[in-house]
């Protein structure tokens, strides 16, 4: 680990202004990926900005929805009365990650900024074009089962580890960013990380010194019929193959008033579906219809040398998370 | 930099980059918490903070001064053992004994977070208050905790024997 | 307070399942390991691997890590002691060594990840800073990387273990294959795999004078570390102590590799202590792990299910040089009565780490191979896999003829299969199911010799107030070692169980072969049986012409109830006590090596079992979770029901972990080993563990000391097949290739998906 100054602001304004005078900062809040990946070099920041004791509530907002402050702890988020009964979508998903101990220490903000383990990434000796940009990229022809199928591109296929985020951009969840004198703005989550294109280096829409205070999350009618499921190598404690985050609100006739749907694993980013989506929206639900939509969906996909599979198993978790969520019964929530 | 572990404080100078696990072990003698991956994907380093488990590799000693840290040392010691630890020897839960402090600790912050109502992955029904304690909720909350000797039978065995008997009051701190 | 084990007040606990003795220091964190001593003026270590995996350093740019304050010295091959070849293990009595390539002593790349500087420091954090700022130019070569392009250039090692390479007995084979009414001819491949036991590789060593070393280390080659060490670092024998009270799981993984000799040498060059534990990475790096196995298992079969040809070949990924071919050819030498058998293996050499014993080398992963061969076979004839293996018992050695020892495979079968519930197996692949779940029943054979290795000694001490100490430089790795040669030697002598001690894990102690081949239980109890019956004499001897017992020969005596007795008579005899100070001594001693294993040379021993596991298959996702496992052993007398039960649990939850989850990810462009971490190297987790029934013959082995069997590997071997096995009852699907992961599921079957089907809300 290369050594660094450690910074304790009292508050979101002032870690802000540590950050902006100090570029090579990092905000540390759990470090589950942080101190990790610092570890193995690959992170090497000149000032650490404590702000796990920051930004640490969740509450309602008016109109319904539910602010969920950047720095609460994934365990905390999960077991929250508020987020399971409204939002268990998110719930699921938080639980599916890591471990017990793991969820513990990481929080909200932290979750959304891990970076991804490809396993190229994560090894000095290969190159990466993330770690040093231009450098090339040794995934593309290397063990590549974990690796995106959807928006890679020739710099870069690695996937985006989080299961979290991958229920936040289903449920149109936005992300609170303050920056430096104060400035505050909002953004899509779905919005916040980008595709590789020629600059894998740049994962996030953050600007620089930009910290994310809090998740807001809207009311929806999705409680009901939402599931996170999640496909690994084990049964607990691995990193997803696939995953998929699938809701559906059904009007009174029992046609689809809005479907939702998030990919994890498949893309250097949560993978909000939206051409599966609006397929759905307005339509009988049915397994040749949930069917269309996922190939549609997938239609896009480019695969690698050994992630085709990801293609197919994606797209039946699809269609059966959808054919269940359909088939369930209304719950006396 | 000062800590608080066991009920017993500390002061100590440190590398500002040193781990809570590498404080435990090399600074502090502590060397009940173990360290086997420090990659924090093998649960050996698992100690609890506030009672809740965390794991030490991956924390900054740092981000950890003045919080109630409990390592397996302050669990039981071997003429005065923890109900839990009586129950690994019990039912075997453990072969060369590596990731075992990490195993124990773990069950311990798991016994709190099912006090608490925190759900797993496999809980059937997320709003319900209280978990079911089952064979499959230890085994889904004890996946954070590696066991290479293969003592998982044993070691499910004695926490949920700990979750379903919880001891007389006294015996566990 | 902590209740007193139960069993510890009792007489004759052999058979009993007394809890571990070591277990009170375990659960409380006060076991000490390696890593853990301290002495003064400790300095710490960590490792710069090489980034390419053949050619030369050129140039290594350590100033940036020589500028880092708290650091001591970094050592190269400029600059390391000089240090002779490690003698290799099995070719040279001394050795321990499974590459014998000079450590640090020339600037030779051998594999991506062998060690090319070594910094030491002040304390880790300050180590692991410097090495990564040590810069390493190469002037690399051309490396052998590639398993699959080299399969061709593959050649026959001289000898498996000392065995012939080649078996062919009972005519041609190929010819009994073409000519057979049923035949199955397959390949199966099998990745390679890291031990990764949890405790990471650590020592910590100490040159208590220029030419003395204390070493602790977590090792389980107690005496053949200190017999490789004399001859590398040309030093005798007695001037080097190795201890090794712990070991923190071991596998075969744990043991004399480059990373012992780093740290010697690295203490020698700052001189000061130096611990050295390797990073996780590094475990990767520098330790091998099991070789990968590309495998041909062809059957011929009668219809009525007989064989009458076994044909078992392949080939091994190993280092250039080294002679450890993994015996998968192993199991098909020993399980079945073939008219014929053609039994081969080969070996590609590669730039690579040395591949070491793994638990059960060969015999894990031939039986994968083997196994499901079988099962494919009883497929074709329609014939029930456990009845097919029973046509197939042999009355003798199929390979020379000799007898068992002892074979109660059948039984074992009939056992377990009642006990699974077998018969109510439906044999029709696909037929049951539970929701999106497949669910199937498979069977296979565990196999695993039986070895005792020469030369282990025990020493054993009689004190004036009744106690004893037993002591042999053996290894606890969790195996129940120190437990149950506890009970072994208190039945013995005829104490309490807590009268009596035993010490181990340091070389200081009389010497012990070596904790691996699942040796170490008949081993050291043969030393014990030896050392007793020179115990017996000398307290014969002390008790003199005054003692009831004057005038009886050794074989007319017998120690029970804490003393020493005519055999026979209940009455006629004294305590040690008595013996002791009449014959004013404070103690007697004996120590003596165990008799040669020659039951080895004169008959074919076998430990065998009957592994039964139940998976579920899922439809969609592809995903195997077992459900249910029972393994059934004959593995001659079980001293301790508890341990012996971990024991078979462990490697049968290894083996899940190699059917399913594990692989080592080789990167055959660069020989990098890509997941070198237990977050991508899917050891199992509790959750992939169902509850494990194991029961056991029990049968004693009238030719093995104390009638037992070593237990530690035979475990993981037949789990990969059984769980492939039920794997194709449940789908239908047959996968030979390991591990079987979601996606390889996924290729074979076909379930639709989002057919049209009315939805029912």
């Amino acid at each position: 680990m290369t050594p660094f100054r450690y910074e304790k602001p009292a508050d979101t304004a002032g870690a802000v202004e540590i950050s902006r005078r100090a570029p090579a900062a990092r905000y540390l809040a759990g470090g589950t990926n942080l101190v990790d990946l610092m570890r193995e070099t690959i992170e090497r920041p000149e000032t650490l900005v404590d702000v796990s004791h920051l930004s640490g509530e969740i509450r309602d907002i008016d109109g319904g929805g539910l602010r969920i402050g950047a720095g609460v702890k994934n365990t905390a988020v999960a077991a929250h009365r508020s987020v399971r009964e409204r939002y268990p979508l998110l719930t699921q998903a938080i639980l599916s990650g890591a471990s017990a101990q793991i969820r513990n220490m990481a929080s909200v903000g932290g979750n959304i900024m891990q970076r991804t383990r490809c396993l190229y990434f994560y090894d000095d000796a290969s190159r990466c074009n993330k770690r040093e940009p231009g450098a090339g990229c040794d995934a593309l022809q290397g063990f590549t089962r974990n690796h995106a199928i959807l928006g890679g591109s020739a710099s870069c296929v690695a996937t985006h580890p989080s299961d979290m985020c991958v229920a936040l951009a289903a449920l149109d969840a936005s992300v609170q960013l303050e920056g430096p004198r104060g400035a505050r703005r909002s953004l899509n989550l779905t919005d916040l990380h980008r595709l590789p294109g020629n600059t894998p280096e740049i994962e996030t829409g953050l600007q620089p010194g930009e910290l994310i205070t809090a998740v807001e999350l809207h009311p929806n009618r999705f409680a009901n019929r939402c599931s996170y499921r999640k496909v690994r190598d084990r049964a607990s404690f691995a990193f997803a193959l696939v995953s998929v985050a699938a809701a559906l609100d059904l009007a009174d006739d029992g046609s689809i008033r809005e479907a939702r749907l998030a990919l994890g694993g498949v893309a250097h980013k949560p993978w909000r579906a939206r051409t599966a989506e609006a397929l759905l929206a307005g339509k009988q639900p049915a397994e040749t219809q949930f069917r269309q939509a996922a190939d549609a969906e997938l239609s896009a996909a480019r695969p690698l040398p050994h992630n085709a599979f990801k293609i197919e198993l994606v797209k039946r978790v699809i269609v059966s998370s959808f054919v269940a969520l359909a088939q369930r019964k209304e719950a006396s929530a | 930099m000062h800590f608080a572990i066991n009920g017993r404080s500390y002061d100590v100078e440190l590398d500002i980059r040193t781990s809570l696990l590498d404080l435990l072990r090399d600074r502090l003698g502590l060397t009940g918490t173990k360290k086997g991956c420090d990659q924090g994907a093998c649960g050996a380093c698992t100690v609890l903070v506030h009672g809740e488990r965390i794991l030490s590799c991956l924390a900054l000693a740092v981000q950890y001064q003045r919080r109630e840290i409990m390592t397996i040392e302050g669990l039981g010691t071997p003429n005065a053992l923890h109900p839990l630890q009586q129950g690994f020897i019990a039912h075997d839960g453990f072969q060369c004994g590596y990731c075992t402090p990490g195993q124990i600790l773990s069950a311990v912050g798991l016994a709190r977070e099912l006090q608490n109502g925190v759900p797993s992955a496999v809980t059937a029904n997320l709003t319900d208050d209280a978990v079911e304690v089952t064979a499959d909720e230890v085994r889904e909350r004890m996946s954070g905790n590696l066991c290479r000797c293969g003592a998982h039978n044993g070691i499910v065995e004695a926490v949920l024997e700990y979750l379903r008997e919880p001891p007389e009051t006294g015996a566990a701190r | 307070m902590t209740p007193a084990n139960p069993a510890m007040r009792r007489f004759g606990t052999i058979g009993q399942p007394v809890s571990r003795l070591d277990g009170p220091l375990k659960v409380a964190g006060a076991a000490r390991f390696a890593a853990e001593v301290r002495p003064e003026r400790l300095a710490y270590a960590a490792i710069v691997p090489a980034a390419v995996a053949k050619g030369h350093v050129i140039a290594i740019d350590a100033a940036d890590a020589r500028a880092t304050r708290g650091v001591i010295a970094i050592m190269t091959h400029e600059n390391a002691p000089r240090m002779g070849r490690p003698p290799r293990f099995i070719e040279d009595p001394d050795g321990t060594a499974f590459d014998s390539s000079p450590v640090m002593q020339d600037n030779r790349v051998r594999w991506n990840g062998q060690a090319v500087a070594v910094v030491i420091a002040e304390n880790q954090d300050i180590a692991e800073h410097a090495a990564s700022l040590v810069r390493v130019s190469y002037s690399p070569e051309a490396a052998k990387l590639s398993f699959q392009a080299l399969l061709l250039s593959a050649r026959r090692p001289a000898s498996i273990l000392g065995q012939p390479t080649e078996v062919n007995a009972g005519g041609d084979a190929e010819q009994a294959l073409a000519s057979a009414r049923f035949t199955v001819d397959e390949i199966y491949t099998t990745p390679r795999y890291n031990h990764n036991a949890i405790e990471l590789h650590a020592l910590t060593a100490v040159w208590e004078a220029e030419d003395r070393l204390t070493l602790h280390d977590s090792t389980q080659m107690l005496a053949l570390t200190v017999s490789t060490l004399a001859r590398v670092l040309d030093l005798p024998k007695d001037h080097i102590r190795v201890l090794s009270p712990f070991v923190g799981g071991g596998f075969g993984g744990k043991g004399f590799f480059s990373h012992t000799l780093l740290a010697i040498a690295a203490a020698k060059l700052a001189g000061r202590p130096v611990r050295l534990v390797l990073s996780r990475e590094g475990v990767f790096r520098l330790i091998g792990g099991r070789a990968n196995s590309r495998q041909r298992v062809a059957l011929g079969a009668r219809s009525d299910g007989t064989l009458t040809a076994l044909i078992h070949t392949g080939a091994t990924g190993v280092m250039t040089g080294t002679i450890f071919p993994e015996q998968f050819t192993f199991p098909a030498r020993h399980l079945y009565a073939a008219d014929s058998l053609h039994l081969d293996q080969a070996i590609v050499e590669l730039d690579i780490p040395a591949n070491i014993a793994m638990r059960a080398p060969g015999e894990s992963i031939g039986s994968f191979a083997l196994e499901s061969a079988l099962d494919e076979l009883a497929a074709k004839l329609d014939l029930d896999p456990v009845e097919l293996r029973r046509r197939n018992e042999p009355q003798k050695d199929p390979t020379d003829g000799r007898a068992f020892s002892t074979r109660n495979i059948v039984e074992a079968y009939r056992r377990g299969a009642e006990r699974f519930g077998w018969s109510n197996r439906n044999p029709a692949p696909g037929t049951q199911r539970d929701g999106e779940w497949s669910i199937g029943q498979g069977v296979a054979t565990a196999y695993y010799p039986y070895y005792r290795f020469p030369g282990s000694a025990a020493r054993i001490r009689i004190t004036a107030d009744g106690r004893a100490v037993v002591q042999a430089a053996a290894h606890e790795m969790g195996m129940g070692t120190a437990t149950v040669q506890s009970q072994h030697a208190a039945q013995l002598l005829g104490l309490p169980l807590d009268r009596v001690t035993f010490e181990y894990g340091d070389t200081a102690l009389p010497p012990s072969a070596l904790a691996g081949g699942s040796t170490q239980t008949a081993s050291i109890a043969g030393a014990v049986i030896a050392a007793h019956e020179r115990l017996v004499e000398e307290l014969l001897r002390l008790a003199g012409n005054d003692s009831p017992l004057a005038g009886a020969g050794p074989k007319e005596v017998e120690t029970r109830n804490g003393g020493l007795f005519r055999k026979g008579d209940q009455e006629i005899g004294e305590s040690y006590e008595t013996i002791l100070r009449r014959a004013g001594r404070d103690h007697a001693e004996c120590e003596a090596v165990g008799t040669p294993p020659a039951e080895m040379m004169n008959y074919s021993m076998l430990s065998l079992g009957a592994q039964f596991c139940e998976v579920r298959v899922n439809d969609i996702t592809g995903e195997v979770r077992v459900a249910r496992w029972l393994g059934s052993f004959d593995t001659g007398r079980i001293l301790n029901p508890k341990t012996a039960a971990s024991q078979f649990r462990g490697g049968i939850i290894m083996g899940i972990g190699m059917a399913l989850t594990e692989e080592t990810l080789f990167d055959e462009r660069s020989g990098r080993i890509m997941n070198p971490s237990l977050a991508e190297y899917h050891l199992p987790v509790h959750l992939d563990v169902p509850q494990i029934d194991v029961i056991w013959t029990d049968i004693p082995d009238p030719q093995s000391p104390a009638g037992v069997h070593g237990i530690g590997e035979i475990g993981i071997t037949g789990c990969a097949g059984a769980i492939a096995n039920a794997i194709y009852n449940a789908t239908g699907t047959r996968i030979r290739e390991l591990p079987i992961t979601p996606d390889k599921v996924l290729a074979f079957t076909s379930q639709p998906y989002g057919q049209s089907r009315p939805l029912s809300s």
